[in-house]
């Protein structure tokens, strides 16, 4: 990796003053924030990113809080470690499926060190992407190698122009939860859906994958209270030790004797964001879990759906997923 | 600033001449540190100070490794792996450059007795902290459970992700010395062995969890 300044700010407004404008997109690379350093150690030594400075966010008060409401509210500061969601009994009550999303991440090293923050923020696991001599469109480039290339990977929704998918299992965990991003740039503190802080490579720019600009850093995620719901988080690996999900479904149903008032269909593994199947879930409504409903579910969730060469396998099993996760749940 | 102190000064190259590994690598690491230009930044950098740590170039920092502070030179860039193995001295060689990428596991050792990827974390963030690595956990003739119990039931083939089977699994069984099989699989989901062994490093942990358990209760 290119060498670099390292710097330890130890307040948010030093983090904030070493960060560029808002809007100058341009400089972005040139400071990279350091949380459980997991993903960006990858990228430093890929050389997909050369910053003139790495600030090491660890010191700073406050962000590693996991805090339980009495409301049942849970907030998730985005230092908390992957381990510290992993093994919180509490959370595990609350939100078993966050907390089963947390726990399939990556490996106990990894979750050691891993950040809530640095999950979401994670860049693609594209080979291509990943790939330092491939100027693909996520890097600047002018197509998508993997469109017309190996493809196995890679998104069946959402996709084009690029077609990666969102590596991170707690992101749908978290937007089934209907959780928020709290936000904070130069200018102060915003507030937004969880789901609305991924963008798809059509929506926002194809460079990133989510709202954040130059200036800001996710400070939290705040989950609402969670009661009633029953939850859960199934995903599917190539290397069963541990891997990235070829597909994952965090599940959530509120039920009512067997019968489902709501439900929260979120996908992993398959395209470009957290995969909300809002039609799947309004399907659900109103009905009880069997053998027809689930059916109707896994049909309707992957509506659009587009195979490439190579993921056509991920409609039969990402349908298998919805229904296996709602046979756990009913 | 050229590349050879970072992370690839510890890739072996093919060499004529008579340079062992390992003495070709204390070499380079000389090399590079002496033809560095950079501010000699102290520990002290890491106080209390609420102004921001701000390191550059190649600096002096120290380390708690295996219970004892030792002073480094390293970049910011460096590794804690590449720290252990080419700035330590002597070199602590236990935890092995493999796929420098954190995807083998033959780099574990323990932050604060946690079992971390030494390649994925850079040296300078573990000012503070208590970096322990498989020659901590014990010495020939004085082996804790782990390592003796990787002995006793033939638990490594090669040998190259052993230490860091050793550390997974030591850092599991220090938690929770009745560790299931399935837990001992899960705390190694992390460490991959490509001579197979698994079945010996499973029934290994299991002996090593059953001995902990025996001198427990002797305490």
């Amino acid at each position: 990796m290119r060498a670099f300044d390292w710097i330890q700010p130890k307040t948010l407004d030093q983090v904030l003053e070493l960060l560029p404008g808002p809007r100058d997109t341009k400089q972005r690379d040139r400071v990279k924030l350091l949380a459980g350093g997991q993903d960006l150690l990858g990228e430093l030594k890929e050389y997909l990113v050369q910053p003139e400075q790495v600030v090491d966010l660890k010191s700073l008060p406050g962000l590693a809080a996991l805090e339980f409401a009495a409301d049942g509210g849970i907030t998730i500061s985005a230092l908390v470690t992957l381990a510290a969601l992993e093994s919180s009994a509490e959370l595990r009550t609350r939100s078993p499926m966050i907390a089963e999303a947390a726990g399939s991440v990556a490996s106990v090293q990894i979750r050691n060190q891993g950040t809530v923050g640095g999950n979401l923020c994670q860049r693609p696991r594209c080979w291509y992407y990943r790939r330092e001599q491939a100027l693909c469109i996520k890097k600047g480039g002018a197509e998508c190698f993997a469109y017309g290339g190996l493809n196995k990977y890679n998104a069946i929704l959402g996709g084009g122009p690029s077609y990666i998918v969102h590596p991170s299992d707690l992101a749908p965990a978290l937007v089934a939860a209907g959780a928020s991003a709290v936000i904070r740039g130069k200018k102060g503190e915003r507030r937004i859906e969880l789901e609305r802080f991924f963008t798809l490579p059509s929506e926002g720019s194809v460079l990133r994958e989510n709202v954040l600009a130059p200036d800001e850093l996710l400070l939290r995620v705040e989950v609402p209270p969670q009661t009633g719901w029953r939850s859960t988080y199934l995903k599917f690996r190539e290397r069963s030790s541990y891997d990235f999900a070829l597909s994952a479904v965090a599940l959530a149903l509120k039920l009512d004797g067997g019968t489902v008032r709501e439900a929260r269909i979120v996908l992993g593994g398959v395209a470009p964001i957290p995969w909300r199947a809002d039609k799947a879930e309004a399907a659900l409504v109103g009905k009880k879990i069997d053998d027809a409903s689930c059916k109707q579910a896994a049909e309707l969730a992957l509506v659009g759906a587009e195979a490439l060469q190579y993921n056509g396998y991920k409609i039969p099993l990402t349908q298998a997923l919805i229904t296996k996760a709602l046979r756990k749940l009913s | 600033m050229s590349d050879v102190a970072g992370s690839h000064d510890d890739r072996p190259h093919a060499r004529d001449g008579v340079l062992t590994r390992r003495s070709f690598f204390k070499g380079a690491g000389v090399v590079a540190a002496g033809g560095l230009v950079g501010e000699a930044v102290h520990a002290a950098a890491h106080s209390m100070s609420l102004e921001p740590v701000r390191l550059s170039g190649e600096v002096e920092i120290e380390l708690s490794i295996n219970g004892a502070l030792q002073k480094l030179k390293v970049e910011p860039r460096t590794t804690l792996l590449n720290a252990l193995r080419n700035h330590c001295n002597p070199p602590l060689t236990g935890a092995k450059l493999v796929c420098d990428r954190g995807s083998c596991g033959a780099c574990t050792v323990h932050l604060d007795g946690q079992p971390v990827y030494s390649c994925m974390t850079l040296a300078v963030a573990c000012v503070g902290r208590a970096v322990t690595t498989i020659e901590g956990l014990g010495a020939p003739g004085q082996l804790n459970e782990v390592q003796q119990a990787f002995c006793e039931h033939d638990a490594s083939m090669c040998g190259f992700c052993t230490p860091g089977f050793v550390m997974s699994i030591s850092a599991c069984l220090e938690r929770k010395p009745d560790a299931t099989l399935d837990e001992i699989k899960h705390a190694c989901a992390g460490n991959l062995c490509r001579c197979g062994t698994y079945p010996h490093v499973f029934d290994a942990a299991l002996s090593a969890g059953r001995a902990l358990r025996a001198k427990g209760g002797k305490r």
